[in-house]
């Protein structure tokens, strides 16, 4: 849930731009994202957008610091060890990974939500180029 | 040279690409005076009341596209698990994705703990929902159920907000049907008596508000036991009109007897057809 309004996290979070633009060729993608303006791309599409991206990071503060206050400063220490254990088990940089380590710590392999109904990323018709993926985790690009 | 370009891994859930293309057509379109195609709502009647022995669910059975009826018979009451049921107004689709979500929810949560899933679960999974997507998922709930603390009924509003009440209606229908309510409700009643309230409220509902109409549907729920009456009552059938006093169907017709127009004269000239070629090809129906 979100603690804090919708407000702050416009300032906090803004995405900018830089030179480069998303889509592919480096070109405006015009017919996705719209015409190019200084507004269009500060603001978000859409008023959930940047709560919805933000969401299992707010998520995991906010547990993390009610823990704190109940237990101690161990508890959310131990969590997050856990937790950064638990996403370094993926596999190669262009395949989905299940992260099943990670859902069974935060408790969401219980849950359906709508991340698991729409846009399911295991059916995404696009895959990331293998040589650079692996050449960009690497550090090598 | 095309630049090489990273794709980021795709994240699962709602996507918010095409917002902006969506609003610059909105804008254009209404420049020209065309309106973008509505999405299909439940303009509603939905009710529901707590009796003695448990719950009684009412809902008509109209969808509306706009200013058009798409759906003459559409069902309202969504199963969420065996002991709780859950009328949904506002945009069709949310209600539904939004019950079967948290039904599947549901069903994990009480194979998790073993036990009879309780209202006030289903209830708080459905608030925290809707809060979180702040009003965008248009779904006007009324969730009802037995569980092992008695029966229970919540209204849950869009933006996440919940009434735990013996009576609720949602829906554009809601004021006539409350007035109703309102007139008649008495607590403790019998599953008769609460019957017949909910099947008059919706009736009034369906009689007094565009949105709302054909059949009423009514699920009672008891402990151990769900009664899911569809339809309850017909109150509008298609083609019949009838008369309360005489109770006799008048159907207005267009087809007139021989003889209602005088005849003039007739004249009968047969016509000779010849058959000059008959061939008959067998079908396939391997």
């Amino acid at each position: 849930m979100n603690s804090r309004g919708l407000r702050s996290q416009l300032k906090d979070s803004v995405p900018v731009a830089g030179l480069c633009p998303q889509g592919a060729y480096g070109v405006q993608d015009s017919l996705r994202s719209g015409f190019t303006s200084v507004k269009n791309e500060l603001l978000p599409s859409h008023p959930l957008e940047l709560s919805e991206k933000n969401l299992q990071l707010n998520q995991d503060k906010m547990n993390f610091s009610t823990l704190r206050n109940i237990q101690g400063l161990h508890a959310p220490l131990k969590l997050q060890m856990e937790y950064r254990a638990a996403r370094q088990i993926q596999r190669l940089p262009f395949l989905r990974s299940s992260n099943l380590a990670l859902d069974t710590l935060r408790g969401s392999d219980e849950s359906i939500g709508f991340e698991d109904i729409l846009n399911d990323p295991a059916q995404s018709e696009v895959m990331g180029e293998p040589h650079m993926m692996v050449e960009y985790k690497l550090g090598l690009l | 040279m095309a630049t090489l370009t990273m794709s980021r891994p795709p994240f699962g859930g709602f996507s918010f690409e095409n917002c902006k293309r969506n609003a610059t057509l909105e804008g254009e379109t209404s420049k020209l005076g065309f309106s973008l195609p509505a999405a299909r709502k439940t303009g509603t009647t939905i009710c529901g009341v707590v009796f003695k022995d448990g719950v009684v669910l009412g809902a008509d059975t109209r969808a509306t596209e706009g200013m058009v009826v798409a759906d003459k018979n559409c069902s309202k009451i969504h199963y969420i698990s065996p002991n709780i049921y859950c009328c949904g107004a506002g945009t069709a689709a949310d209600t539904e994705m939004t019950t079967q979500i948290i039904s599947s929810n549901l069903e994990l949560h009480s194979l998790s703990t073993g036990r009879l899933p309780r209202v006030a679960t289903a209830n708080r999974m459905l608030k925290q929902m809707l809060f979180r997507y702040q009003g965008y998922i248009g779904a006007a709930l009324v969730l009802g159920g037995v569980d092992c603390n008695g029966p229970h009924l919540y209204s849950i509003y869009p933006h996440g907000s919940t009434d735990k009440l013996p009576y609720v209606t949602m829906g554009s229908g809601s004021l006539a049907a409350m007035a109703v309510f309102e007139d008649r409700y008495k607590p403790n009643m019998e599953e008769e008596e609460a019957k017949r309230l909910v099947r008059d409220a919706i009736a009034a509902g369906i009689f007094n508000d565009l949105g709302s109409g054909s059949n009423i549907d009514l699920c009672v729920i008891t402990k151990g036991n769900v009664d899911y009456i569809r339809p309850h009552d017909e109150a509008n059938k298609k083609g019949v009109r009838l008369n309360e006093l005489e109770a006799l169907q008048l159907t207005g017709d267009y087809k007139y007897k021989r003889g209602t127009t005088a005849v003039l004269t007739k004249a009968i000239s047969p016509l000779d057809l010849e058959v000059v070629e008959e061939s008959v090809q067998t079908m396939d129906t391997s």
